[in-house]
C-alpha cells in the first residue's frame, strides 16, 4: 500500500509526513507529527475542537485530508505561544478561568486568534457568532467570551 | 477498508479524465465538509477522490458580461470578502453564509452545496431565484444547465459520473432589482433549514414588479422553483394582496417531510411566511438599486 509523501509548513517550520488518502489532517497532526494540541471532539465538523489555520483560513482539521496539505501553510495551537511566553489570548483564558476540562480550549484559542486578526474590535455578538462552531460543554461560554473580549481590548491597546 | 486513490488534477480536462477512468466510483472533493463526513460514516463508497481545488478557474470569482462566474470550489469565506458581490447578490451570499460555522465557511463551496443534493441546502434557493446556471464539464464536453435542474432528489443529481460543476454563473443584475434569502431553524446558528425561501424581483420605474423568481428549500425532495409564487408578484406593486397570493402559492407548492424539527403543517405554513418576508427584503433592496 503506497502512502502519500506530503511536504507542508507547520507553525513556520518545514514538515514532511506520509499518509493514506483517508487520514485527515487531524489524524496526521496527532498521530504522525505528535502535535496533539488539536483535539478530536466529533470528527464531523460540528465542535471545532480540531480548529487549525490552513493557508490563513480557519478550518476543522477533521474535515481536511492530510493529503490536501501538500504545499500548505498550517498553523496549530502549538504555534500560538512563543516559547514559554503565552499569547495574550491564552493569558486571558487563564485569568478568566475560561476552561474547565480543557478539550475545547485549543480550538477556541485558534479560532479567537483568527477572529482578532480579521476583526480586532469585535462586538460580543460578533465574537459569539464567529465562535458558534466551537462547542464547550463546561463553561456556559460567558467566561470564554469575557476572555475573548478582554484579550481583544489588550491587543488593541498593545 | 480498501485503499482510496487521490487525484489532484490541475486542469478541467484532467479532472474529467480522472472521473471518467473511475467509472462512477469517484467522488469530487471540493471543500469536503459533506463528503469527508459521509466517507467516514460509510454512507458513500468511493475508490477515488478527485480534488478539484488545484484547478485555477475553480478557485476564482470572475466578472463576466456584467454577471459573475464563481468557481465551483470557491469557499464562503472567500466569496464573502468580495464587497462587490455582497452588494450585487446579497440574497445568494446570505444563503451561502448560513452554511455551518466559521470553520465550515473556510472550506464549503457553492458547487459542493449544490452537488451534495440536499433538499435543505441553504445556498441553493438563492441561486435558483437569481436565475443562476452552472457550467458542467464532462467526457462529452462542456454544457450549461439551470441550477434548478441539478438536484433531482435527496442526495441525487442530474450529473453524469464523468461530470462535475466548474462554475456557478450569475446573470447581470437588472436595475431596480434585489434578492433575499431567509430560513427557519429552531435556534440561531449552526442548524439545517427547516424551511428556506429566496426571492429575486425586478421593478419598473413606477415600482411595478416586472419579473420575479421564488425558490423554496427543505419543503420537498429537492429545492423548488415556484413559478406560481413569482406570478403572484409580477404586475403588482408588491402590495399586501400580492404578498398574500405569493404566500399562498409558496405554501401550495410544498410537499415536505414530517419530523420533529418541523411537521408538514408547520413547514407548509412557514414557507409562505418566509417567502413573504423575503419578498419584502428583496423589494427594499430593489428600490435602493435604482
Amino acid at each position: 500500500m503506497s502512502k502519500h509523501h506530503i511536504s507542508a509548513t507547520i507553525n513556520g517550520d518545514p514538515a514532511e509526513f506520509l499518509c493514506d488518502t483517508q487520514q485527515t489532517l487531524l489524524d496526521v497532526l496527532r498521530d504522525e507529527l505528535n502535535l496533539t494540541g488539536s483535539k478530536e471532539g466529533c470528527g464531523s465538523g460540528d465542535c471545532g475542537a480540531c480548529s487549525v489555520m490552513v493557508n490563513d483560513r480557519l478550518v476543522c482539521s477533521c474535515l481536511v485530508l492530510g493529503v490536501e496539505a501538500q504545499g500548505a501553510t498550517i498553523n496549530t495551537i502549538e504555534g500560538v505561544a512563543e516559547g514559554d511566553q503565552l499569547h495574550t489570548i491564552q493569558k486571558h483564558f487563564l485569568s478568566e478561568a475560561a476552561l474547565q476540562c480543557g478539550i475545547c480550549t485549543p480550538g477556541f484559542i485558534v479560532a479567537t486568534k483568527a477572529l482578532l486578526e480579521k476583526n480586532p474590535n469585535p462586538t460580543e455578538t460578533e465574537a459569539r457568532y464567529w465562535l458558534a462552531g466551537n462547542l464547550c460543554r463546561c463553561t456556559g461560554y460567558d467566561k470564554i467570551i469575557k476572555a475573548v473580549m478582554n484579550a481583544a481590548a489588550e491587543m488593541r491597546g498593545a | 477498508m480498501a485503499e482510496i486513490q487521490y487525484a489532484a488534477p490541475a486542469t478541467v480536462a484532467a479532472a474529467v479524465k480522472a472521473l471518467d477512468a473511475a467509472k462512477g466510483k469517484a467522488k469530487v472533493l471540493a471543500g469536503g465538509t459533506d463528503l469527508l463526513v459521509q466517507l467516514r460514516a460509510g454512507r458513500v463508497n468511493a475508490n477515488t477522490l478527485v480534488d478539484i481545488k488545484h484547478i485555477p478557474e475553480l478557485r476564482k470569482v470572475k466578472k463576466d458580461k456584467g454577471g459573475y462566474r464563481i468557481g465551483a470550489a470557491v469557499s464562503g469565506a472567500e466569496l464573502g470578502e468580495s464587497d462587490d458581490f455582497r452588494a450585487t447578490w446579497p440574497g445568494v451570499l446570505e444563503g451561502f453564509e448560513l452554511i455551518g460555522s466559521t470553520q465550515i465557511q473556510g472550506r464549503a463551496s457553492l458547487g459542493g452545496n449544490l452537488c451534495n443534493g440536499s433538499p435543505a441546502a441553504d445556498s441553493v434557493p438563492g441561486m435558483i431565484a437569481a436565475g443562476a446556471t452552472v457550467t458542467i464539464a464532462g467526457a462529452k464536453g462542456t454544457r450549461e444547465a439551470k441550477v434548478e435542474d441539478i438536484v433531482t432528489g435527496p442526495g441525487k443529481t442530474s450529473l453524469k459520473p464523468s461530470e462535475f460543476v466548474v462554475s456557478i454563473n450569475l446573470p447581470k443584475r437588472a436595475k431596480r432589482s434585489g434578492d433575499a434569502y431567509l430560513r427557519f431553524i429552531p435556534r440561531t446558528e449552526m442548524d439545517i433549514a427547516v424551511v428556506g425561501a429566496a426571492v429575486n424581483l425586478t421593478l419598473d420605474a413606477k415600482g411595478v414588479c416586472t419579473d420575479a423568481r421564488v425558490a423554496l428549500g427543505a419543503v420537498a425532495p429537492k429545492p423548488l422553483l415556484v413559478k406560481a409564487a413569482a406570478k403572484a408578484l409580477v404586475g403588482t406593486k408588491v402590495d399586501d394582496a400580492a404578498l398574500d397570493a405569493l404566500a399562498a402559492a409558496a405554501s401550495a407548492a410544498c410537499d415536505p417531510i414530517d419530523d420533529k424539527r418541523g411537521t408538514i403543517e408547520f413547514r407548509t405554513k412557514v414557507a409562505g411566511v418566509l417567502a413573504r418576508r423575503a419578498a419584502l427584503i428583496a423589494l427594499e433592496r430593489a428600490r435602493k438599486n435604482a
